[in-house]
């Protein structure tokens, strides 16, 4: 085989590869460590993190659906102060780049995370408006571009490392919360974050989920990511982390053809530990099959 | 690296409705796998892709077979009920912390309910001394000349009363009182609860084997948490890897 240049560069940041986890799939590299070299990956990018630690909604958090699941975690977390103590200087073991995502309440909340991260040793920062399953903050940043713009212009303001902006799918028009995004100083975005679903137990009439709805995430939402990745792609100049039901190489070609700049595994990393891995080796075949040198070639690039 | 291994299934047959027993040709894992622990076992069943978390029951060194005693609760556990001696299934594991088997304890109370009672039966192989085993199910009883045969003596309370106590393990408990330097237990979550609550006020120490829905299985997904608590302050401990086990007296069961 020979060796494809699959390099990719977000926000002035070289990625060693296009291929890196979803947060809230991967805790921040520990477990799937053991499982795959995080050396490998382009970037980890890790669970949400606040400011202080938070509990997260009641269990179960987990529902299976056909094709995908369903999860209300709520963004359990340590907080940053924790996160950056004990996290950061793991992940700085492995050549990999770190991305941060963080949650918040209020724009402060956000603001104050960004400030913390701004000692930290990290690459990017990646801010989570768009967790369905926290009723205040969250999602509701999320879906109106006014608030995504004032939301982006503050962290921007404050973030020292680059920002990309994680949208979330439960909105009308994806393209112009993308550009409210980019207008605010978004340096790059990822999208898509889970959309909000709900599954019953018909035996016990109740909602699967102690939280009533969460957020389906799996192969059955790749076509709606897809089909965002290409809208928004289309309309703003920064670039984009395609996710949404990337299982193998040929998904993720599907979305750097759609116009993503890099793409992230997550739900797919609990059915096969090693996903982030054999996505980049099926995207190196695939690029070995068409004799396609640099993935900026075909990158957008649908015929 | 740790890994997913494809592993031959040597036998897969119904020992009670809805109840299967499998056994696996996984030398791998025998070594290190301890009771209490658990697999992942990737169905591949049509449009699910979360594997299924799923008690390790049995353990024999000498074949190199893990056995595993799984119901059938829907379409994952359905299709691995389909599956055939010589077919292979994906399996990852041991996960988990096991029970605690305390050197210095020579007098054993087991307590199962209903599907609870599998991941006893290699518990109690490895138990040395007084070993009393408590069961209850609704109807239909299973494994238990596995656990007589490993030297315990056994107790059972089935809903319907066609096999022992009419009642649950929560009845014969009332009964009984009960002299043990540890209880080990696995079950539905009120039986867990009444035993911690028997345990605390008879001064034994308890441990619980809990179960929650899980996507990962490895600790990284955090959606099966269990609250637990350390002097004042309360953790959400991840059932998959802090677990299965806990002490009953570090879980906070007022939900």
């Amino acid at each position: 085989m020979t060796n494809p240049n699959i390099k990719v560069n977000i926000a002035e940041v070289e990625l060693k590869n296009p291929v890196m986890t979803a947060s809230g799939t991967f805790g921040s590299g520990r477990e799937y460590g053991e499982y795959v070299d995080l050396n490998k990956l382009g970037a980890v990018v890790v669970k949400g993190v606040a400011k202080e630690p938070w509990d997260g909604n009641p269990t179960p958090r987990i529902a299976e659906t056909y094709g995908g699941m369903l999860n209300s975690v709520g963004l359990q977390n340590p907080g940053v102060d924790e996160f950056i103590e004990k996290d950061i200087p793991f992940l700085r073991q492995f050549d990999t780049k770190i991305i941060v995502n963080i949650a918040g309440k209020s724009i402060e909340d956000y603001c104050e995370v960004a400030k913390k991260l701004i000692k930290a040793d990290i690459d990017l920062i990646e801010l989570n408006i768009s967790c369905p399953n926290v009723k205040a903050g969250g999602v509701n940043f999320g879906t109106d571009p006014a608030m995504v713009e004032e939301v982006t212009k503050a962290v921007k303001k404050v973030a020292k490392q680059p920002l990309i902006v994680k949208l979330t799918p439960n909105v009308t028009d994806i393209v112009a919360i993308a550009k409210a995004a980019v207008r605010g100083g978004a340096d790059a975005l990822s999208l898509i974050n889970t959309l909000l679903g709900m599954a019953i137990d018909i035996h016990k009439r109740k909602p699967i989920l102690a939280n009533t709805v969460g957020g389906l995430s799996g192969p059955a939402i790749k076509p709606v990511a897809l089909r965002m990745v290409y809208q928004v792609a289309n309309a703003v100049d920064v670039p984009i982390i395609g996710m949404g039901g990337i299982a193998n190489g040929e998904d993720a070609v599907e979305f750097i053809l759609a116009g993503a700049s890099a793409v992230a595994v997550g739900t797919a990393n609990f059915n096969n530990p090693t996903a982030t891995i054999d996505v980049i080796d099926e995207v190196k075949e695939y690029m070995d099959k068409y004799n396609v040198e640099n993935l900026d070639d075909i990158r957008g690039k649908l015929l | 690296m740790k890994q997913t291994h494809k592993v031959k299934i040597v036998d897969n047959v119904e020992i009670s409705p809805g109840i299967y027993k499998i056994d696996l040709l996984f030398k791998e894992i025998v070594e290190s796998a301890k009771a209490g622990q658990f697999v992942n076992m990737y169905t591949n069943s049509s449009g699910s892709l979360l594997p299924r978390p799923i008690s390790i029951s049995q353990i024999n060194k000498e074949k190199n077979v893990l056995t595993i005693v799984y119901a059938v609760v829907g379409k994952g556990t359905k299709a691995l009920s389909e599956m055939k001696i010589g077919d292979e299934v994906k399996v990852l594991g041991p996960l988990g912390n096991g029970f605690n088997i305390p050197k210095e304890a020579e007098n054993h109370i087991v307590i199962g309910g209903g599907i609870g009672a599998p991941p006893l039966v290699e518990l109690v192989k490895q138990l040395k001394g007084n070993i009393e085993v408590y069961l209850g199910f609704r109807s239909n009883p299973i494994l238990i000349e596995e656990f007589k045969e490993y030297g315990a003596k056994v107790y059972v309370a089935t809903e319907d009363g066609s096999v022992g106590i009419k009642g649950n393990v929560r009845d014969i408990l009332k009964e009984k009182n009960l002299k043990a330097d540890m209880i080990y237990s696995c079950g539905p979550k009120p039986m867990l609860k009444a035993i911690a609550k028997y345990a605390t006020e008879n001064g034994i120490k308890a441990q619980v084997s809990m179960e929650e829905r899980m996507a990962c299985g490895i600790g990284a997904c955090v959606g099966c948490t269990c609250k637990t608590k350390k002097k004042e302050e309360v953790q959400n401990k991840k059932v998959c890897k802090d677990g299965p086990v806990f002490y009953s007296e570090e879980v906070v069961w007022n939900d």
